[in-house]
């Protein structure tokens, strides 16, 4: 019933825009119109032109002025972080000059230059010079932005194996994350999904004779020392996956039969970061918008939204299946003696299997 | 070769067999028909197209409440109004799909390519008419079968639009990557088929049946782009038929091309060796070349628009045509910088970077000439110039970001955010929908024999303008602040909390900004028998097209083919009265050419 209520609702409203529409249709059929621009409609439209160039500022300054703490611009969490979001900087600065100007020119023109009667326009077909120009400052901000970008891409991607990285796994499956560190021999054992044993507990597919799959530990939390360098190893059990770690300015896809990797060195832990002041505004800003939030679930008869606490994330960026809006996992960063408590207190994998 | 073309159509044209309906309006080998049946065709769907994205916007802005819409539309998908996860990852999958390959591909190229092909060179018809109406045929049926897959039990694929296996190829991955993947691969597979066939006849008839005097080098830009735009088709459309067929081998027979060490729902599976990089790799070398398909025809409409109605020849003819060529060689090979993170080597990063930012050159050489040809014009602010206008701010805006998208540090971060939606939304979505727009307000005349009404043209522009901005400029600062796309919501992540607000925002633009296109619809249907009728050139415009009479006519000329002797950009040339001097015009004695 209500299914066919909407319908005739919907056909009845757009019968409404459609008569609307009509009467302004007819209403100007009187004045003999041939349907192509006036003089009338060039300068109308000309100073629309500016009207629109104006809506574009705003939109621009408004959208920063609201929106515009770019979590992924600042208050980056890991070594390589700043180089990242200094090369944001300069790209969004260089972007914002020349949308400005750009669009500033398209639209100006178009006010300045409307269309007269009996006005006839300047033939002017090409110059070289001026095409050489915008072809040739381009090329040198480019050329600029390439080395730079490559440089800090070059320095992110490679593996720095002489400092002895944290070598963690992660392990994706619709819908969660498995964490394996690969304990005090700091290898990883060998492991495969055809070696999955779920009766035995052997979720991620261990290699039970390999000596260094022993002293695993699998964990559903991940916990991270500061400024010790980390080399995740990412692997997915069923569909592509994509771990994603905003605030580390990091991600690598989590591919079905093959090891992925992405390595780098967190800095900040979860308390200072809890601290970090603009952190502080953000998350009393979002605990505001809860509790408003709250106050109408309630009167609704429904649970209340639970106070939120800052904590960085690792969530799933690649689509995935019906869960993936809901594929997360918590990751704490903490002091090398936090962690090693909390690892101490974690179950090897030789010890984790049911016989 | 032209005057053996001429001949043989006159022959055709003297004893034609009496027209019946069936041949006139359904299977029709009369390109202008065939363009006619390609913008229905292609109008049709991209109300489908725009419809789903209205209902996920909703989704988002209001997550998991019931919706009579929903409930309406989705049936047994949302029971109770609550939109079901499942149909809202299939809604952006079958959006996309429809909008880039039905809407803006076969809509778009397929409408203009016929249409003006013949009529700007001076051909009678198409190369092969026969095959053309094959192909409008062709792509008529994968509509027909996508449309079907939106019907089936377990629902239509739902993998994204780049059905990245595993997922689109196990069915207890994804439901809906059973009988409805199957369907979409189908579909595609003949949607395929159809565009090589169109390609191909657009490349034949633009090599071949040019009339005299139209050298290359005289070309409007229109037809460089439609037959750039087809070279890029017929080398990349048979890459993704490639990896279509693999995938369908996976599926039904077992082999492994994709797929290796797979454990789902308690099972390990067969597969071994395959991988779905390689996938990614295939589907990208037709996918990045796909959105210059989609925007280089946008291109060459908005070229030959702006020219025409700021009374000035488009500045830089040499270079517009360069700069499409350029575009067209480094599309093919910019493919990887959609994978930067898909654990393909860095070193490959490098290089997609490089040859990724090499291709803003020739688009800001684009950009410049067209902000040129607006300077010292003599602007008619007719509907098109509008979309014209529009056009090239949201190809700016729009194209920008992706000089951050396609530097691999910085995508690390941005990859497969709204920030990724919000630019290819611009830079592609938009701007090519406003070429269309802009080709239909300007050719209406030449395809109906009718004038679309300006002032609701006026309206049209302006709302959908504004509605565009609104809802992708926001967009890019969800993405920015880490928000992933293809999440059916964000309730779970408290960490989002605070751009609940700007979803709103966002949908609410969309909703107005797409109910607004009902005006264009009323436009569109109603001047086709409403409308005032054309003159023969309303625009005042050089090329070809408008020296043929207003009512159709099979053959386009009723006399002999038109004799080109000059380039189709002579507007407010010196030393003539007339502010425009059409092609077929001899050149005066003494006068010269005053273009490289």
């Amino acid at each position: 019933m209500t299914t066919l209520l909407t319908i005739i609702v919907l056909v009845f409203i757009s019968v409404a825009i459609w008569q609307m529409v009509k009467i302004f249709d007819l209403a100007q059929a009187k004045s003999d119109n041939s349907q192509v621009a006036t003089d009338k409609d060039n300068t109308l439209n000309g100073y629309l032109m500016m009207g629109f160039l104006a809506f574009i500022y705003i939109i621009t300054i408004v959208s920063f002025a609201k929106w515009g703490d770019l979590p992924l611009m600042s208050n980056s969490a890991s070594a390589h972080g700043p180089t990242i979001d200094n090369l944001m900087a300069i790209s969004m600065v260089l972007i914002f000059f020349v949308q400005t100007l750009t669009q500033f020119l398209l639209h100006y023109f178009a006010f300045k230059y409307k269309g007269e009667k009996g006005k006839k326009a300047l033939f002017f077909a090409d110059n070289n010079k001026l095409e050489f120009i915008w072809t040739i400052i381009p090329v040198i901000v480019l050329a600029g932005l390439i080395i730079y970008g490559l440089n800090t891409w070059i320095n992110i991607t490679s593996v720095d194996e002489t400092e002895d990285p944290l070598v963690i796994e992660l392990y994706a499956q619709q819908f969660n994350w498995k964490a394996r560190y690969s304990g005090t021999d700091n290898t990883l054992g060998k492991a495969n999904v055809r070696l999955i044993d779920i009766d035995r507990a052997n979720i991620l597919g261990l290699d039970e004779a390999d000596p260094n799959a022993q002293d695993d530990i699998i964990t559903t939390e991940l916990h991270l020392p500061v400024g010790k360098p980390v080399l995740f190893k990412m692997r997915s059990q069923d569909v592509l996956h994509s771990a994603y770690m905003p605030h580390f300015r990091a991600q690598m896809n989590c591919v079905p039969g093959m090891i992925t990797q992405f390595g780098f060195t967190p800095t900040v832990t979860t308390a200072e970061m809890r601290q970090n002041p603009d952190m502080v505004d953000k998350v009393s800003n979002i605990n505001k918008i809860r509790l408003n939030k709250s106050k109408l679930l309630v009167a609704k008869g429904e649970d209340a939204l639970e106070r939120y606490e800052f904590d960085y994330l690792l969530l799933c960026n690649k689509i995935c299946g019906k869960s993936h809006y809901n594929m997360q996992m918590k990751i704490i960063v903490e002091t090398q003696e936090e962690y090693n408590a909390w690892i101490a207190s974690q179950k090897e994998f030789k010890n984790s299997l049911i016989n | 070769m032209s005057a053996h073309a001429d001949t043989h159509a006159h022959d055709d044209h003297g004893h034609h067999p009496k027209e019946t309906f069936v041949t006139k309006y359904i299977f029709s080998q009369d390109h202008k028909m065939i363009a006619k049946q390609y913008l229905v065709t292609g109008t049709f769907m991209g109300i489908i197209g725009i419809l789903m994205s209205l209902m996920f916007r909703m989704q988002i802005a209001w997550p998991e409440e019931p919706n009579v819409l929903f409930e309406a539309l989705l049936g047994k998908w949302a029971p109770d109004g609550v939109m079901d996860a499942d149909i809202y990852l299939a809604l952006v999958t079958i959006h996309g799909t429809i909008m880039v390959f039905f809407v803006l591909t076969a809509g778009l190229s397929g409408t203009f390519s016929n249409l003006l092909i013949p009529l700007q060179i001076g051909a009678r018809d198409m190369a092969s008419g026969f095959l053309n109406m094959v192909s409008y045929w062709l792509f008529f049926v994968s509509c027909v079968i996508m449309i079907i897959s939106l019907f089936v039990e377990a629902g239509p694929a739902a993998a994204g639009w780049t059905i990245y296996p595993p997922l689109s190829a196990l069915p207890m991955a994804q439901g809906g990557s059973g009988m409805g993947m199957t369907l979409w691969l189908v579909s595609m597979a003949i949607f395929i088929a159809s565009s090589l066939i169109g390609s191909l006849n657009y490349v034949v008839t633009v090599l071949n049946l040019r009339t005299k005097g139209m050298s290359m080098t005289r070309l409007p830009l229109t037809i460089w782009a439609f037959f750039v735009t087809a070279i890029i088709g017929v080398i990349s459309f048979p890459v993704l038929l490639s990896a279509a067929l693999l995938l369908v081998m996976d599926r039904s027979f077992g082999t492994s091309f994709f797929l290796s060490d797979i454990f789902i729902q308690g099972e390990v599976l067969h597969y071994q060796g395959g991988s779905p990089v390689l996938f990614e790799h295939l589907f990208w070398f037709l996918g990045h070349p796909e959105v210059y398909i989609v925007i280089l025809p946008a291109m060459g409409l908005v070229s030959e628009i702006m020219a025409s109605n700021s009374r000035k020849p488009i500045f830089g003819y040499r270079a517009m045509i360069t700069s499409i060529l350029a575009i067209a060689f480094l599309s093919t090979i910019v493919w990887g910088h959609h994978m930067f993170i898909s654990g393909m080597n860095p070193f490959l990063g490098s290089v997609f970077t490089f040859t990724t930012l090499l291709i803003a050159i020739p688009s800001a050489v684009k950009a410049f000439n067209w902000i040129t040809t607006l300077w010292k014009g003599n602007l008619q602010m007719n509907p098109a110039m509008l979309f014209s206008i529009g056009f090239v701010s949201t190809f700016i805006t729009g194209g920008l970001t992706g000089i951050i998208l396609g530097d691999s540090a910085l995508d690390i971060n941005v990859h497969d955010t709204y920030f990724v939606v919000a630019h290819f939304h611009l830079v592609m979505g938009i701007s090519a929908l406003y070429g269309m727009f802009a080709g239909i307000y300007h050719w209406y005349p030449k395809m109906y024999g009718r004038m679309l009404n300006k002032n609701l043209g006026y309206i049209h522009f302006w709302i959908t303008a504004i509605c565009a901005y609104g809802v992708f400029f926001p967009m890019h600062f969800i993405g920015m602040a880490g928000l992933p796309r293809r999440y059916y919501t964000n309730t779970n992540f408290p960490l989002f909390d605070d751009l609940a607000n700007v979803n709103v925002i966002i949908t609410l633009f969309a909703l107005f900004g797409g109910v607004v296109q009902l005006i264009y619809l009323y436009n569109f249907f109603i001047s086709m028998y409403y409308g005032k009728k054309a003159t023969q050139n309303p625009w005042k415009s050089t090329t070809l097209e408008w020296t043929t009479p207003v009512e159709h006519i099979h053959g386009n000329w009723p006399g002999a083919l038109p004799e080109v002797h000059r380039w189709a950009y002579d507007y407010s040339k010196p030393g003539h009265d007339s502010d425009y001097v059409m092609q077929t015009e001899p050149m005066k004695e003494g006068e010269v050419e005053l273009h490289h």
